[in-house]
């Protein structure tokens, strides 16, 4: 994976940007010692590692309008960064650019739960959030695995989901406005704590960015009633195009599960050795999980149960009670801790069309012997979103490589059959390369051009999401 | 709305490609039923780019041409127990309109129903579009997957544009499965103040009602699913309510009731105009009372509301707060007053910057939404 080479003058300025930055920030919020930069070098795709030029930690809103200024007319390219969790690299710094960090923008601002809404700085973490109105009965729905520690600002720039989307939709379902600071440090408001404002969805463009439009410091997120309850049914099948089927007939029966969860063979089988959840040893295990009353939940769990009784499951296990719940969900939550044991491994989240499920994974398998490599699938089933893990070994010679060749075949493959690169990750630097297999170039020219509208100068994270060189002409700039 | 005797009808994209490239200004129609935007320019109609290309009742994915009528799509849904979601509302009434509603106009007018307060609006449902742009190119963006975040989200976009971007030939969508039965409670709720109360307690509470609306003196809710759960939760509600509570059960009544709020019937063969407006809830009740209209219809639990006010009024002088769109009246009035509520001025600049990369002639529904 390439990297725009740092430009010599941009490099040169370092002592002139951190004089002018140290003006405008308290003391502590500027990063230039090389040791300490080195925690901004990498995000979780921690494969490529680059310490950025300096890092700056601004505390408000006016301060990072400030710093976007400066880095503005200095022509310092600028990489936002939320808790650094970006499985995509959407956070990797290139030496000539200036990480801002949002984490230390952390305040709930305001709370309303009759009009069902909070207003939170964007560096607060996804849980946190919930945290904040648990008590009074509600959640902020989005739940991407990593929501303990990403930041709310990542979430947007990534529209991330999560396993729980299925019924409450992902980031861009969930976000009301925010308050954003543009590439020249200019701020404004984009929507509110209304529904559909009128004018043009700019809030929509704005959401699963990367980074590449705005800084976001505040946002007003729709917060739900939280369910009086949950519970999990599993069912292990002797072959994924019945487990297929199944996901099928449930989704069309009406029901609206919050989650269908699939695990293949080899992650049941690296979960059980790990996490010893007790799943069946079958080719396909699917986790339904419903929401409600107690009686709701046993209508549906009961409903479900009939519709996957239709195609001769191996296994059906139904929680009865909370460590039952938890017991399912265990080796589905710790699947890539599993994997991680094995070996490391490349996560990748392209979506698909639910009914080439089937076929996608006989690909899939296929592929991985032709390279060498063991691939794990789980799978949020319900929407299509695939996330297959490519285990290789980073000790030795060329498995990255290897690995990652094998990963661009796979997501190749979701495109051919009508699906996606990316379903939630962002396609950061990792995918970047693959986006002209999706788009035809002039698709890609008509999402640069709105970049051009944001940022003319291109100074907003801009060696991402777009293929270097088709992006070369507008990042070439001072 | 310009009335002009000149229409331009293609059957093609290709069509559309030529003549977009070789005329213009346009002012984009789909079946002219729910433009309330003023344009000049010669009619360019979609309505001959008509078909459904794919449906998958297991995926609950739909694509269709942007012409194809909504009436045909709800045909086809319904033959497999399901709907749009968002349940795009019928303006022909209000508007004394007689076309045909197409996707691509429901699309470009971003037009959801009372169902939006639950489950998300018009956008929310859009996967995938295809449209054409002010040079006459073919663009894509998104596709016909539930999970999509590859490059940026144009989808959002060209929802709610309102034929301003670029013309839309192909939508994606997704479609819900139909509930089991329904039922809408009717509970008497004298003014805003008190309605609004009223529906924002129930919808802080986990009753996944899907309809929260006011009008003539009674607060409806509307709750669908499976026949079971929905007694249970009836049971709850009625506990908290602690009043008079009118359940009327199944889709003969419940309808006719919803498609009423949503298509705003009451302002039917009412003369006055007629405002659109977006606010919180709890400012709901002041706007109505600064603006005092002479009826008002709360959907979305306040969230969304239709004011009927005499011919002329400025609504959004008298308005402390929110954003006003004016959805019927004389061209002159929606000339002086303008149909749009107007953005602050980094919007505004934002817009017209994307207008320009967009449509650099200004081919496409020119001055409509600023």
């Amino acid at each position: 994976m390439e990297m725009p080479a740092p430009k010599s003058g941009r490099l040169a300025s370092k002592p002139e940007l951190a004089s002018r930055l140290c003006a405008v920030l308290p003391s502590d919020a500027v990063i230039e010692a090389p040791e300490e930069l080195k925690a901004y070098e990498c995000d979780a795709l921690s494969a490529y590692r680059c310490p950025p030029l300096l890092a700056v930690l601004p505390e408000t809103t006016e301060q990072v309008a400030k710093v976007m200024n400066i880095c503005h007319e200095m022509g310092v390219p600028v990489v936002p960064r939320g808790a650094g969790t970006s499985l995509a690299g959407g956070a990797l710094p290139t030496a000539d650019a200036v990480i801002l960090g949002v984490a230390r923008l952390r305040e709930v601002l305001e709370i309303n739960t009759s009009d069902r809404y909070i207003r939170v700085q964007s560096g607060m973490t996804n849980l946190s959030v919930t945290a904040a109105v648990e008590d009074e009965g509600f959640f902020y729905a989005p739940d991407p695995s990593s929501q303990l520690a990403c930041a709310i600002a990542g979430n947007i720039a990534m529209n991330s989901g999560g396993a729980h989307c299925l019924k409450y939709g992902v980031t861009t379902n969930n976000l009301l406005g925010v308050t954003m600071v543009m590439a020249d440090g200019e701020v404004v408001e984009i929507g509110g704590a209304v529904m559909d404002a009128p004018g043009l969805d700019l809030l929509g463009l704005i959401c699963g960015s990367e980074g590449q439009l705005g800084i976001v410091t505040e946002a007003t997120l729709r917060i739900l009633p939280k369910p009086e309850g949950a519970r999990p049914v599993l069912f292990g099948f002797d072959s994924s195009e019945v487990a297929g089927a199944c996901v099928a007939d449930i989704i069309r029966s009406g029901l609206i599960p919050v989650a269908i969860e699939f695990m293949d063979r080899p992650i049941i089988r690296a979960t059980e050795d790990f996490a010893e959840a007790g799943y069946p040893d079958c080719e396909a295990l699917l986790i339904v999980e419903v929401e409600g009353s107690e009686q709701e939940i046993a209508d549906q769990l009961a409903r479900i149960i009939g519709i996957a009784k239709r195609h001769d499951p191996v296994a059906i296990r139904e929680s009865a009670s909370a460590e039952e719940s938890t017991r399912i969900w265990l080796g589905r939550k710790s699947a890539f801790g599993a994997m991680g044991q094995m070996g490391d491994y490349i996560c990748l989240d392209g979506t698909i069309p639910v009914g080439e499920l089937p076929a996608v994974l006989k690909r899939i398998a296929e592929l991985g012997e032709t390279h060498g490599h063991m691939v794990g699938n789980v799978f949020h089933a319900g929407d299509g979103n695939m996330h297959p893990l490519i285990l290789y070994n980073a000790n030795e010679p060329g498995q990255l490589e290897s690995a990652e060749r094998l990963g661009a075949e796979i997501l190749k493959l979701c495109v051919d059959v009508g699906g996606c690169l990316t379903g939630e990750h962002g396609v950061g630097v990792e995918k970047r390369e693959l986006m002209t297999h999706q788009f035809a170039p002039v698709d890609l020219e008509m999402q640069m051009t709105v970049k051009d509208v944001f940022d003319p100068e291109w100074l907003l994270n801009p060696a991402k999401v777009f293929p270097l060189a088709v992006s070369a002409g507008r990042r070439a700039g001072r | 709305m310009s009335i002009l005797a000149k229409k331009k009808a293609v059957e093609s994209e290709a069509d559309l490609v030529e003549a977009i490239r070789e005329g213009g200004p346009f002012v984009i129609e789909g079946g002219g039923s729910r433009r309330i935007g003023l344009a000049e320019g010669e009619v360019l109609s979609t309505r001959g780019l008509s078909g459904v290309t794919l449906y998958e009742p297991g995926t609950l994915t739909l694509v269709a041409q942007a012409g194809t009528p909504v009436s045909e799509i709800d045909a086809l849904l319904a033959a497999e127990n399901q709907r749009l979601a968002f349940e795009p509302p019928d303006l022909r009434g209000l508007l004394g309109r007689a076309g045909e509603s197409t996707i691509g106009g429901v699309v470009a007018a971003n037009a959801s129903g009372p169902r939006r307060v639950a489950v998300g609006a018009c956008r929310d449902f859009c996967l995938g579009v295809r449209f054409v742009d002010g040079r006459g190119q073919v663009v894509k963006n998104g596709g016909r997957v539930m999970k999509n975040v590859t490059g940026l989200d144009l989808v959002k976009l060209m929802a709610g544009s309102h034929g301003t971007l670029g013309v839309m030939t192909e939508v994606s969508l997704k479609v819900q499965p139909l509930p089991e039965t329904v039922v809408t409670l009717g509970v008497p709720g004298g003014d805003a103040v008190e309605a609004v109360a009223i529906m924002s307690d129930m919808l802080g509470q986990p009753y996944d009602l899907t309809g929260a609306a006011w009008q003539g003196g009674r607060v409806m809710f509307r709750l669908e699913g499976f026949e079971t759960s929905l007694r249970y939760r009836i049971g709850l509600m009625r506990a908290r309510l602690r009043r008079d509570v009118v359940e009327h059960w199944g889709t003969e009544i419940c309808d006719p009731i919803w498609r009423g709020i949503r298509d705003v019937a009451p302002f039917q063969d009412v003369p006055g105009d007629v405002w659109r407006m977006s606010v919180k809830p709890s400012d709901a009740a002041d706007v109505v009372h600064a603006v005092a209209p002479a009826d008002v219809i709360f959907d979305w639990g306040g969230n969304r509301f239709w004011l009927l006010v005499a011919e002329g009024t400025d609504v959004r002088v008298k308005m402390p707060i929110g954003h006003a769109t004016l959805v019927r009246a004389s061209n002159e009035t929606k000339r002086r007053l303008s149909v749009f509520h107007p953005q602050n001025a980094a919007l505004e600049r934002i817009s017209a910057g994307l207008r320009r990369k967009f449509d650099p002639e200004g081919k496409f529904n020119r001055g409509m939404m600023g």
